[in-house]
């Protein structure tokens, strides 16, 4: 209980306080503004936060993804424009809403289902990491091996649309990874012979190159002009809500459930949890045919998933040092900084810093009513800011952020080339997403396969034989050949007849 | 795509064949026949197969499918791309010698013209932007952006 004191002491201090309000500002800002994306809002914090104990840095990097997440659904209600990737789910849906001159109900739907879907996210986070803790107390290389593996895997096969390219991106992160002193053997390896190689390439720079220096390439290439679908004063978002919630109350534990799960799962996040949510809910609707003609379920359910993902992707950041998603994988480099290293010793020794972090989750979602509602009320004239004004001061601060990670221009040369290969694969349809994962999860896979293969000395049935090993190796294995399998299936259909002739 | 797919797929392939090629003489760890070149070796040997995947799957004629074609979205400006990329060239190579706040302003300018933001609004935002992050980066939370010819005044 003393730790839970300590937490909330931690927490409302008026430094901290004042951190969650501004970061919660910059989130919702950001969110809202198409083409800046949540995790982009992440990447770009993360030079601040730098200059911060551990309590407010990751108070604001929680507090801002959370509102940049619910408030990437207001463009796409008004521009048909989602301002997160998050959001595109139920992009189409909640525009034909406001078309219908509903933009009250697609906008409040948005705000108040994102809450109660992070709050349904944050209580599982705060009950399950603890217990799962306990539990990764006794993970041997064999477990920590196929839980990375899982995150590969589901980042690939799950969240992505083409496995092949995925594999690529997630190779070409691990063979960053590689570069540096960091190895079992402890050799440089693609150093160069230059001393700042030797400490591998610098993960803060990398990302804010990869998710903020690519995007504005993009827009810069790319010219599409929004147009604003609404020309009238916003009535209450919150009318009707009471309604919603009493007719779709199994929409929105559905929703809220499926998103936990699925931000939980290392490697997928909330954009995926919003696919597969608003796929749910048109499978198990009663109404599918309203579906894509500006029907609420869909946003309600979906709307949920996304937030409740956030809470979700933080259990396996937290308790394994294995991120649930890219915006998580950027806070797990945060929290390395900050020395609050992640693992489940980190629920031992200082579980006043973790009890810190659900009580700052917590706020975040009861300031997102007020702040969101407020949001709503200027988004017309937020979403009227050039973004051609923000794009080139938005270049400045990465420049000089990653700059000040190790007061070295080497970050910039990091960053810029991560911005050009960001923007080149995501043209070539190379998710960025699986790079990112093979940079941060690089050396703990080489550990734990390196100590895991000396432990098996030629055996590789060692790498099943414990219970919880051998079930992750079992799902990581059923997941790779399940493709395999279909399609000597289809195969197999498919040359009967031919076969009959 | 199928195009694209196939020059992706040989640059891989060139990539992955120059992993495996270096990783030979990455050294073991003492006692053990496993070392640094382990993961260098899966890795490149992941690549080279997952290159072959690309060149003979656009061979054959079967491509990832964009969902969002970029054709749809209309004229494309690399120019204005190329000049955000030698902005960042020019910080790069003079921030040192000339400073921050001398080169700051005219990269952003240079970037501002490029998104076609007018004349008036760009040299505004151009030198406002610059003392901003100056006063917020260098004032606050006292990262040492260069001087560089100007004598330092705070």
């Amino acid at each position: 209980m003393d730790a839970v004191a300590t937490a909330f002491g931690l927490v409302f201090q008026p430094y901290v306080l004042m951190v969650i309000v501004l970061s919660a500002i910059y989130g919702l800002f950001v969110g809202a503004i198409p083409g800046l994306t949540a995790t982009m809002a992440t990447a770009l914090l993360v030079p601040v936060t730098f200059f911060m104990p551990p309590v407010p840095a990751v108070a604001a990097i929680v507090t801002a993804t959370a509102m940049a997440i619910f408030s990437g659904d207001i463009p796409s209600a008004l521009l048909r424009m989602p301002g997160t990737p998050a959001s595109a789910a139920y992009t189409d849906e909640a525009y034909l809403l406001t078309k219908k001159g509903q933009a009250e109900t697609a906008l409040g739907a948005g705000l108040v289902f994102s809450v109660l879907g992070g709050i349904f996210g944050v209580l599982v986070l705060i009950v399950a990491a603890p217990a799962l803790a306990e539990v990764a107390l006794k993970f041997s290389s064999f477990e920590y091996f196929w839980l990375v593996m899982l995150g590969f895997t589901c980042a690939i096969f799950i969240a992505g649309r083409d496995p092949l390219k995925g594999m690529v991106s997630l190779l070409l992160g691990l063979l960053i990874s590689v570069v540096g002193l960091e190895n079992p053997a402890g050799a440089p390896r693609y150093t160069f012979g230059n001393a700042e190689l030797m400490g591998g390439i610098p993960l803060i720079p990398l990302m804010i190159g990869m998710f903020a220096v690519s995007e504005i390439l993009r827009y810069a290439v790319v010219v599409a002009k929004p147009v604003m679908a609404v020309d009238r004063p916003f009535g209450n978002v919150f009318s009707g809500m009471w309604t919603l919630l009493k007719k779709y109350p199994l929409q929105l534990v559905r929703g809220s459930a499926l998103g936990t799960a699925v931000g939980a799962l290392p490697g997928a996040g909330a954009d995926i949890a919003a696919w597969m949510s608003y796929a749910m809910s048109k499978r198990f609707s009663k109404e599918p045919h309203k579906f894509g003609t500006g029907h609420v379920e869909g946003i309600v359910e979906s709307g949920a998933a996304n937030n409740a993902a956030l809470g979700g992707a933080w259990i396996p950041a937290l308790v394994f040092g294995i991120p649930g998603d890219s915006i998580t994988a950027i806070a797990i480099g945060v929290l390395y900084l900050k020395d609050m290293n992640p693992g489940p010793t980190l629920f031992v020794n200082n579980p006043q810093n973790i009890y810190a972090v659900f009580i700052v989750f917590i706020l975040a979602q009861l300031l997102m009513l007020p702040f969101g509602w407020g949001v709503i009320k200027v988004a017309k004239q937020v979403l009227r800011i050039p973004a051609a004004l923000l794009m080139p001061l938005i270049l400045l601060f990465c420049i000089v952020g990653s700059f000040a990670i190790n007061n070295s221009l080497f970050g910039v040369v990091v960053m810029l080339a991560a911005g050009i290969a960001g923007f080149f694969m995501e043209r070539w349809g190379f998710p960025v997403a699986p790079t990112i994962l093979g940079v941060v999860l690089g050396t703990m896979l080489e550990e734990q396969f390196f100590s895991s293969l000396i432990k098996a000395d030629g055996n590789f049935l060692v790498f099943f034989e414990r219970p919880i090993a051998g079930t992750l190796g079992a799902v990581c294995l059923l997941i790779w050949l399940w493709p395999l399998a279909r399609r000597l299936h289809a195969g197999s259909v498919r040359q009967r007849p031919r076969g009959g002739i | 795509m199928r195009r694209t797919d196939a020059s992706v797929g040989i640059g891989l392939a060139l990539l992955a064949l120059a992993v495996l090629w270096t990783a030979r003489a990455f050294p073991d760890v003492p006692g053990q026949k496993l070392g640094a070149a382990l993961l260098p070796m899966i890795v490149g040997a992941g690549l080279l197969l997952c290159a072959l995947g690309l060149i003979v799957r656009s061979l054959r004629g079967k491509a990832y499918v964009d969902e969002a074609p970029r054709a749809a979205a209309g004229s494309e400006h690399f120019g204005s791309a190329l000049v955000i990329v030698g902005a960042v060239l020019a910080y790069l190579l003079l921030s040192e010698r000339l400073g921050f706040l001398l080169i700051a302003p005219l990269c952003l300018l240079a970037v501002f013209r490029a998104l076609r933001v007018g004349w008036r609004p760009a040299i505004g935002w151009a030198i406002g932007g610059t003392l901003l992050v100056h006063l917020a980066f260098y004032k606050l939370l006292r990262v040492p952006l260069p001087w560089g010819v100007i004598t330092p005044m705070y």
